[in-house]
C-alpha cells in the first residue's frame, strides 16, 4: 500500500513536470518502485527484469534521447480536458473490470486450476529444473519464449536500420550519389 | 568524465564482478531467480557503465558494433537452431527430450542452450540501441 502510493504521487509528479530530465529520473524510482511491488509479490523474476530494463536501461536511453532534444517540454497548444477525458473514461472502463476479476490470490482461481499446477507438480521430474520459472519459460512454454527473443531481434534490426547509416549520407557529396 | 580518476578506478574494479554476477544470473536460472534475458541486460548495462565512464571509443573497442551485429540474429538462430535439431533427432519443436540419452537430461541442456541464445541476443540488441542513441549526438 505504502508503495502504491508513492507511486500514484510520483506519477502526479510525473505528470505536473514540465522538466524532462526530472521525469526521466522520477520514471526510473516509479521502475524501482515496481519491482519493490513485484518483489512484495513473490514475483522476483520479474522484479529483477523491472529493475534492470525498466530503472537501468530505458532510464539511460531516455537520458541519451534527452541529449539529443530540449530538456523543457514545450506547451501542448491545447486545453487538457478532452486527453482527462479519455484518460478518466478509459481508467473507469478499467475499473469497472476489475470488479469482475477473482479474488486476488486464492487458490481456486482459474489461474490456478489451469494448467499451473501441472508445471508445479513435474518440472523438477520432467526437466530437473527446480526454478519452475525458467522450466515454464524455456521448456514448456518454449514457443512463447522464442517469439520474444524474435520480437527483441526485431526491435533491435529496427532501430538499427532507423538510426544506421542516416549519418553517413549526410556528410557525402550529392554528386557520389547520383552517379551511383 | 573521462578524467575523473575515482570513477574509472571503480569501474575497473566493478567490471569483472558485474560480468560475473551476469553470468550468475545467466547459469543459476534454473536455481534462483534469473535467465538469460535478466543476465543479458546485465550484460548490456556492464558495457554502458563502461561507454559513460570511459568514453562511446573506448566501450566500441570493448564490444565491438560488429560484433553486437553478429549477436543480435545469432541468439535468435540458436534458439531457433535448437528445436531444428530437436526435430532432426525425432522429436517435436522444442521438445529438448531427445537431446540427451534421457528426456529429462535433455531438458536440462534444451534450457540452458535456448537460455545461452536469449542471453546473446539481448545483450547485443541493448548494448546496439545505446551505442546508436549516445553516438547520434556527435
Amino acid at each position: 500500500m505504502v508503495l502504491l502510493t508513492l507511486m500514484a504521487i510520483i506519477t502526479i509528479g510525473i505528470v505536473r513536470l514540465r522538466n524532462l530530465f526530472a521525469v526521466v529520473i522520477l520514471g526510473g524510482i516509479y521502475s524501482f518502485l515496481m519491482a519493490s511491488v513485484m518483489i512484495v509479490l513473490d514475483a522476483v523474476d520479474v522484479a529483477m527484469t523491472e529493475a534492470s530494463v525498466g530503472a537501468g536501461i530505458s532510464t539511460v536511453l531516455m537520458l541519451g534521447t534527452l541529449y539529443l532534444t530540449k530538456t523543457e517540454e514545450s506547451d501542448p497548444g491545447h486545453s487538457p480536458l478532452l486527453p482527462l477525458f479519455v484518460a478518466v473514461v478509459m481508467a473507469g472502463v478499467l475499473v469497472y473490470a476489475t470488479i469482475d476479476l477473482p479474488p486476488f490470490g486464492l487458490a481456486d482461481n482459474p489461474v490456478h486450476v489451469h494448467v499451473a499446477p501441472r508445471y508445479l507438480d513435474y518440472s523438477i521430474e520432467e526437466t530437473n529444473v527446480p526454478n519452475v520459472v525458467t522450466s515454464v519459460l524455456a521448456s514448456y512454454r518454449g514457443y512463447d519464449t522464442l517469439g520474444e527473443t524474435a520480437v527483441i531481434f526485431t526491435a533491435g534490426i529496427a532501430v538499427l536500420l532507423l538510426l544506421k547509416g542516416r549519418r553517413k549520407l549526410k556528410p557525402g557529396p550529392k554528386r557520389k550519389r547520383i552517379k551511383r | 568524465m573521462r578524467l575523473d580518476v575515482i570513477f574509472r578506478a571503480t569501474m575497473k574494479i566493478m567490471m569483472p564482478f558485474i560480468l560475473v554476477f551476469a553470468l550468475y544470473v545467466q547459469f543459476h536460472g534454473d536455481f534462483g531467480p534469473g535467465g538469460g534475458f535478466q543476465a543479458g541486460v546485465i550484460a548490456a548495462a556492464m558495457v554502458i557503465l563502461y561507454a559513460i565512464i570511459f568514453g562511446l571509443d573506448a566501450a566500441k573497442r570493448l564490444a565491438p558494433p560488429r560484433l553486437l551485429e553478429i549477436m543480435i540474429p545469432l541468439g535468435v538462430l540458436i534458439f531457433a537452431g535448437v528445436g531444428a535439431i530437436n526435430m532432426m533427432l525425432g522429436g517435436n519443436f522444442l521438445d529438448y527430450s531427445v537431446l540427451a540419452h534421457d528426456s529429462v537430461h535433455g531438458q536440462e541442456y534444451g534450457i540452458l542452450l535456448v537460455e545461452g541464445g536469449v542471453l546473446i541476443t539481448v545483450a547485443g540488441t541493448m548494448t546496439a540501441i545505446f551505442y546508436l542513441i549516445a553516438g547520434r549526438g556527435r
